[in-house]
């Protein structure tokens, strides 16, 4: 297996190359693609949490599930399924969701944080690498999720559907009216300033977010799996891609000023090492358990995965929660109940773990 | 009696895993895998024949029927 994955590779140049040309048209510092961040500003969109820095549908978002949908559509891979225990589906996608902001990044972000100069990435990283490790002892166990089954076309389609609705309120930017103080009321919410309001052109983001997700979907680029197969199986064909991606990035933002290496200062981070690990040892753990990245799940919500679409709805819990209950970071640090949260977080993913087994 | 494993329905890397579970208990040198179409199909193949198994694929259902010997 130590061929070139000719595949995974080039996917993770033209993404990687992407996500630095993101930034470069308007995204937030070292976020030119971030599943778990965009997640976060268009469930605050929605109004399901009021932070209001953090709010502005992210077409980028919707592009992936549009795109692996013309993909799986493509290739005959469309495939409606259901029932693989969705609700502690649910749970992990809102610990992963948690984890992540806690270290303010999904994996995508945490590899293009490195490929930027930002060098607490590195301790988010090495939590990832752990999370996936603690994931793989529950797999050798025997953990799973048990089989989902074939369902009814219209329930394939649901995750796609929600997507052009959101493309479409985005586009329309509709209001219903405003409060007496003069505020938007909802149902969307558009930051005026931080994060949510930096952001490229609409058509710009919703057709990079497209080719992506026909990319990830063709190519099965997945952030977890790079880790977890090249442990578990030794097949590093999609840590090639990773390896593609990160490369990709980081010469992409040489060339456009956008390398800025050190710890302090860096876009969207905070310098906490212990919790920039800890984070992501949640979130790469509830990943692993779930069967993919962030990425991944959207991917496979566009190709019919019903599973994978109640963990992106417990992904978009998650970010309400972690706003609504004032555990995720900012540029300051983390918030004194985050720990709390991170920990509840982890005994539910160890709780998961040794009790869901099916094979021996 | 040649050993069927059916691996559909599983979320990754599992079909993988019990594909490898069958291959270290696989006396006669042959076995039959189901899998989904698309991303498992892909992987229990490529982990069959890095393991050294010749893979014969053939639409079985919703999914396909990989045929792997020794």
């Amino acid at each position: 297996m130590r061929r070139i994955a000719f595949i995974p590779v080039a996917a993770g140049i033209v993404i990687g190359i992407t996500a630095s040309l993101l930034v470069m048209f308007g995204n937030p510092g070292n976020m030119g693609v971030c599943v778990a961040c965009f997640t976060r500003d268009t469930v605050g969109a929605l109004g399901f949490h009021r932070a209001g820095i953090v709010q502005y549908i992210r077409p980028e978002i919707l592009g992936f599930i549009i795109g692996a949908l013309i993909s799986a559509m493509l290739f005959r891979e469309f495939k409606p399924r259901a029932g693989s225990t969705p609700f502690a589906r649910f749970f992990l996608g809102m610990f992963a969701m948690i984890g992540a902001l806690v270290f303010l990044g999904c994996p995508w972000r945490a590899y293009l944080r490195l490929a930027g100069g930002d060098w607490n990435a590195i301790a988010g990283i090495a939590g990832l690498v752990c999370g996936v490790l603690i994931g793989i002892f529950f797999l050798k166990r025997g953990f799973s999720l048990g089989r989902n089954r074939k369902t009814f076309m219209f329930a394939g389609y649901l995750m796609p559907i929600l997507a052009v609705g959101l493309l479409i309120l985005l586009i329309t930017g509709i209001q219903f009216g405003k409060t007496p103080e003069g505020n938007p009321a909802p149902p969307v919410f558009f930051s005026s300033s931080g994060p949510g309001s930096q952001h490229a052109p609409l058509i710009i983001s919703l057709i990079a977010g497209i080719v992506i997700g026909i990319i990830a979907q063709k190519s099965r680029f997945c952030t977890i799996a790079a880790i977890r197969d090249t442990v578990l199986l030794k097949d590093g064909h999609l840590l090639q891609g990773v390896i593609a991606f990160i490369i990709a990035a980081f010469v992409t933002n040489l060339f456009l000023g956008q390398f800025h290496p050190g710890f302090e200062g860096q876009p969207v981070a905070h310098t906490n090492t212990l919790w920039n690990f800890l984070g992501m040892v949640l979130s790469g753990l509830a990943f692993t358990l779930a069967g993919g990245c962030p990425g991944r799940q959207l991917i496979l919500s566009g190709e019919g995965d019903s599973d994978a679409a109640v963990f992106v709805a417990g992904m978009a819990a998650g970010a309400a929660v972690a706003h609504n209950f004032s555990l995720a970071s900012s540029g300051a640090g983390i918030t004194s109940f985050a720990p709390y949260a991170v920990f509840i977080g982890l005994a539910f993913c160890v709780i998961l773990g040794f009790t869901m087994r099916e094979r021996g | 009696m040649k050993k069927t494993v059916d691996t559909r329905g599983y979320s990754c890397p599992e079909p993988v895993l019990m594909t490898k579970n069958a291959i270290a208990s696989d006396e006669n040198g042959e076995l039959t895998i189901l899998t989904d179409a698309g991303t498992p199909k892909e992987n229990v193949t490529r982990f069959a024949e890095y393991s050294g198994y010749k893979v014969e694929t053939e639409p079985f259902e919703d999914g396909f029927r990989l045929n792997l010997t020794k």
